[in-house]
């Protein structure tokens, strides 16, 4: 399955300017799985180094929250679209 | 007075305030913009000093940043520079401290993170390796996090002999190696917890050092800043002596030695963990130009009564130069330099993010 990933702009120099990455995968895991190879900077800002996925990074399946899908087990068709969203309650004053 | 970089890690990214002859201080623009930069390090083994800062963006995680360039621009590898490896079931959180090795090691930087830990690098800087023995060790899981985290937030590589190093843990206390890392004893004798009972206030470890100082040419000679106490060691931590007396109080968090003079160290006392405001609400630094047996306040330069900000651990530095320029910098976002040994303070800059960490190096 081609599934592409859309990027916030701050997450755009991790892939060389780019607005959105297509990877093969039939989960949302293994998407983050091939973008580790693909593209390490932009996989380790939505992932830490033992899989998890950041406290306030979350990734929207269409217009759905993979938390309330199956997470990284949510699986993907054929021209998916998953959006990396920075979520409201990170940030630091 | 030499030219000096100024390396400033904010809560809001790192700043490089450069000074040239006599000229005013040239502030560059903030970069690494809204990440927490806890840890700020230059190493000077390079011909170009290579500048190092451990930011943690909130949304997109930790790394370690380095320059080249004299903070004009920022690089990091493809690959997580600093991770711990898998079945450790540990993640990184943020990373303290930037520490270069000895002369004898010019590839060897140092990081400690949170969680408790130790990486070694020995490509300059760019990747690290968990130092094993110290993760190991079996106190670390009696090791707790301080009021900042868990944080292992302070290494003291010895400036000769590079199987001896000392690292200073919240709340975990002072570690030494004479091995390398292979292995690591507690070196916390005469430090108090003071919040256990009584007769249990001298544990072997679990003390809350807040930062630890060494001298570059008396390495034997240490001195500590705790979670209440300051301290003072002449053996490399076989044992350490209260040096709190003449003090308006005993908390803080940054201690810093002189580089040329082995007595002379400078404090930033808080009034208590309770109370984290100087005393009598005055920005003063303490100096003791005797290793601990008086204590002096200084403040010519400094604001006004009615000051209610705070200096971090790494809130306080010298450039090493020959004199001296002493810095510190505040929660309020001002920095300030003393070229006298404390004498009297100019203001560097202010206005800036909350001031987390900083480094100061001369520079050719």
């Amino acid at each position: 399955m081609t599934a592409t990933l859309l990027l916030p702009a701050v997450l755009r120099p991790t892939v060389g300017g780019q607005a959105a990455v297509a990877t093969e995968a039939a989960t949302v895991g293994e998407a983050l799985d091939r973008l580790a190879d693909q593209w390490p900077q932009l996989e380790r800002r939505l992932r830490d180094e033992q899989g998890h996925l950041r406290q306030h990074v979350r990734l929207y399946l269409g217009d759905t929250d993979i938390a309330d899908l199956d997470g990284m087990a949510t699986r993907l068709s054929d021209g998916a679209r998953l959006h990396i969203i920075p979520a409201v309650s990170g940030g630091s004053c | 007075m030499t030219d000096v970089v100024l390396l400033i890690g904010t809560r809001k990214g790192v700043v490089l305030a450069r000074h040239h002859g006599h000229g005013p201080w040239q502030l560059d623009p903030l970069q690494l913009v809204m990440s927490e930069v806890y840890g700020v390090g230059i190493d000077q083994r390079r011909a170009v000093p290579r500048l190092f800062a451990g930011a943690t963006s909130p949304h997109w995680g930790p790394s370690l940043f380095h320059s080249d360039d004299l903070g004009r621009t920022w690089a990091e590898p493809e690959r997580a520079p600093v991770a711990f490896p898998e079945g450790t079931d540990t993640s990184l959180v943020r990373v303290w401290q930037v520490q270069p090795a000895s002369p004898a090691e010019p590839e060897v930087v140092y990081v400690g993170v949170e969680p408790h830990a130790l990486f070694r690098s020995t490509d300059g800087g760019v990747t690290f390796d968990l130092v094993e023995g110290l993760f190991n060790h079996p106190h670390r899981t009696q090791w707790v996090p301080g009021g900042g985290g868990a944080c292992l937030h302070t290494i003291v590589p010895h400036p000769t002999d590079p199987s001896r190093m000392l690292v200073a843990l919240s709340a975990g206390g002072v570690y030494r190696t004479t091995d390398g890392g292979a292995s690591w004893e507690p070196a916390n004798r005469g430090i108090q917890a003071y919040w256990l009972p009584e007769d249990q206030r001298f544990p072997e470890f679990g003390q809350c050092v807040h930062k630890l100082a060494s001298h570059p040419s008396f390495p034997d000679r240490l001195f500590a800043q705790n979670h209440f106490g300051v301290y003072h060691s002449d053996d490399y931590g076989d044992s350490w002596v209260n040096i709190e007396s003449g003090l308006p109080s005993t908390f803080g968090f940054p201690i810093l030695v002189h580089p040329q003079e082995a007595g002379t160290a400078f404090i930033f006392p808080l009034q208590a963990d309770s109370d984290r405001m100087p005393p009598d609400r005055r920005c003063r630094i303490y100096r003791t130009r005797d290793a601990g047996a008086h204590w002096e306040p200084l403040g010519e330069g400094l604001p006004g009564p009615g000051y209610h900000s705070a200096v971090l651990r790494d809130g306080m530095c010298t450039d090493g130069g020959d004199p001296a320029g002493i810095y510190f910098g505040t929660r309020n976002g001002e920095v300030f330099t003393s070229q006298d040994s404390g004498d009297s303070w100019q203001l560097v800059a202010d206005h800036l993010p909350d001031v987390l960490s900083i480094r100061a190096a001369v520079v050719a």
